[in-house]
């Protein structure tokens, strides 16, 4: 059978080898999230509209603006939750609203989503909760495996083992977002999407969760989005800060995005809404709203 | 040419032109209200066509995990066996209590057993315990499912790969469509026990000439109906509740909404469903039996 086979010329070998190599940093260098012309419109309403933006690999970008002003939304289309109206999103050079739901599920095997109020599941233990992704995704893994994994993660969170056959009624709203971390990571994803992490929480346990953030990206190699109104948390866990504004308060020419750049950045922006919200001042926005404009 | 040129401009100038309707007079807001009105029934039925059709292709692509049917057995069927075996207790007895006297008067009361025993199983049994449980079963799944949806545990859910319909509709909607016909065999089994009681022990009827009656007057076709409208039943109880669940506005209005939709959408279905099948099954039952049968 071996003869039968055609003698590998040594030039070939080196050319595809150099090929392989060539897509492979080309793949490495890709930004891991793409995002073109998106708009977003729910009921007539746009919330979103001609957002063009990417995000590259090992980045912590910070999302930050006012109350609906589309950063929920913004993120919530990033890992397809809610479908583009307009444009397209992709991820790891993958265009997430052309994938079946059957492909959709494999792709958000490599998300991790740290929601708001934690939504930790009534109906299981910290333990189970924990151990949904794994069960849902890894079939053929014993519970030995599972317990080990499970109990690493919540040790990594800074919880201790006790709460783990508690209910999530049980925790405190500090341990819950640090067991929906956990639980977001258990899989290893290689994007984490953080949706308002520290809203809530008293300012220790806002900057524990912020050390968490900057723990997890020191110790696995992830990419992360973090949708916040705390400034803190953008200053202390982000490489990047884009700035959102309501569409509603836009000219139709005006960009979505008011500014896109390192957080050291934010006290310069040339922008005065930029500077008023990282100040967290008012400015017209009484009068404004009093004018039903906002 | 200017003759074409002004020729081309009125053409467009007539095109362009604006109809004037006047903007807000009464058939206007009314025609709206009716446009918005049917679009969103129309819009409403295909949502809820579309979930029943992704129900069914998980349902039978790929079961869902065992112990979360186990746990929706245990919910449905276990912990709903008192109340309706209750329900259908006193609806027996409630059936004695009310058809007496009127065969006493005639001299019928002997059997009264056969009277009690074909409404329940043909009608009483089926529509009363389904009706109990889409107040039990269907609320609390509305209201589970929307605490869910309200607290972004379904989008949870998605986010980590598994399809909230497969994982938490499936399941339901299986223990529904297969213990809610157990559930109502048991309602009819207590409502002719309740019946008997009244009727032997109570109201002193004979014994032996009730049990005679009572056996000569229902036959299996009778139970088949009961049992046959009871997994419809059960369908659309699960069907009604999990999508209004799934479908829940935000905060604990939305969610008490949900419930009470859940079971008023669900009483409708099963009465209309209750109404369609009588007159199916009444055709196939004279097809079998074109002399019928009497009570007497």
């Amino acid at each position: 059978m071996s003869d039968s086979n055609p003698p590998i010329d040594p030039f070939e070998q080196d050319a595809s080898e150099t090929q392989a190599e060539e897509s492979a940093v080309a793949v490495a260098e890709r930004p891991l999230v793409e995002v073109e012309n998106l708009e977003v419109t729910f009921d007539g309403q746009t919330v979103l509209k001609d957002i063009d933006c990417q995000i590259e690999r090992g980045q912590t970008v910070a999302v930050i603006g006012e109350s609906g002003c589309g950063k929920t939304v913004f993120m919530k289309t990033i890992v397809a939750l809610v479908q583009p109206t307009v444009g397209r999103v992709m991820f790891d050079g993958q265009d997430l609203s052309g994938l079946s739901p059957a492909e959709l599920a494999v792709v958000r095997r490599r998300f991790g989503f740290v929601f708001q109020h934690a939504a930790l599941f009534d109906s299981m233990n910290i333990f189970d909760n924990v151990a949904f992704p794994i069960r849902q995704n890894e079939e053929g893994v014993d519970e030995a495996e599972i317990n080990d994994r499970v109990r690493q993660h919540i040790g990594e969170v800074g919880l201790p083992e006790e709460v783990i056959y508690k209910r999530p009624a049980e925790l405190s709203g500090g341990m819950q977002k640090r067991v929906g971390l956990a639980r977001a990571l258990v899989l290893r994803p290689e994007l984490v999407v953080y949706d308002e992490p520290t809203t809530g929480l008293d300012p220790i346990m806002s900057d524990v969760i912020n050390e968490l953030i900057l723990n997890t990206r020191r110790m696995y190699p992830v990419t992360s989005i973090v949708v916040t109104h705390d400034m803190h948390t953008a200053r202390k866990v982000a490489d990047r800060v884009m700035m959102f504004y309501p569409r509603r308060r836009l000219e139709l020419d005006q960009s979505q995005i008011l500014f896109d750049a390192p957080p050291s950045q934010l006290e310069h922006a040339e922008d005065r809404r930029v500077r008023q919200f990282v100040r967290g001042e008012a400015g017209d926005r009484i009068r404004e709203m009093s004018q039903g404009m906002g | 040419m200017s003759e074409q040129e002004s020729t081309t401009e009125s053409v467009l100038r007539i095109q362009t032109a604006k109809p004037e309707i006047p903007i807000d007079t009464p058939m206007r807001r009314w025609i709206m209200q009716w446009g918005t009105a049917v679009v969103g029934g129309v819009t409403a039925v295909g949502d809820l066509a579309m979930f029943t059709w992704q129900m069914f292709v998980w349902m039978f692509t790929r079961m869902p995990r065992r112990d979360t049917v186990l746990v929706n057995f245990y919910q449905v069927g276990v912990l709903s066996l008192p109340v309706v075996a209750l329900t259908g207790s006193f609806i027996g007895m409630v059936l004695a209590v009310q058809s007496y006297y009127q065969f006493h008067t005639i001299g019928l009361e002997t059997h009264l057993g056969v009277v009690i025993n074909t409404s329940l199983v043909r009608e009483l049994g089926p529509v009363l315990a389904a009706t109990m449980l889409a107040g039990r079963v269907g609320g609390a799944m509305a209201a589970v499912l929307g605490t869910m949806r309200v607290t972004e545990q379904i989008d949870a859910l998605t986010t980590m790969g598994a399809d909230p319909i497969h994982y938490l509709v499936v399941p339901r909607f299986m223990a529904c469509l297969f213990l809610i016909p157990a559930l109502t065999i048991v309602a009819d089994f207590m409502g002719i026990v309740g019946g008997y009681f009244y009727s032997v022990i109570i109201l002193g009827i004979d014994r032996a000439a009730y049990l005679h009656h009572s056996r000569e007057g229902v036959v299996a076709f009778d139970l088949f109906n009961g049992i046959f409208k009871s997994i419809f039943f059960g369908g659309v109880i699960a069907i009604i509740s999990c999508y209004r669940g799934f479908n829940c506005q935000p905060g604990a209005e939305g969610v008490g909404k949900a419930a009470t939709e859940a079971f008023v959408y669900s009483f409708v279905m099963i009465l209309a469903i209750d109404l369609f099948l009588n007159i199916v099954l009444d055709w196939v039952y004279f097809s079998f039996y074109p002399e019928g049968t009497s009570l007497f």
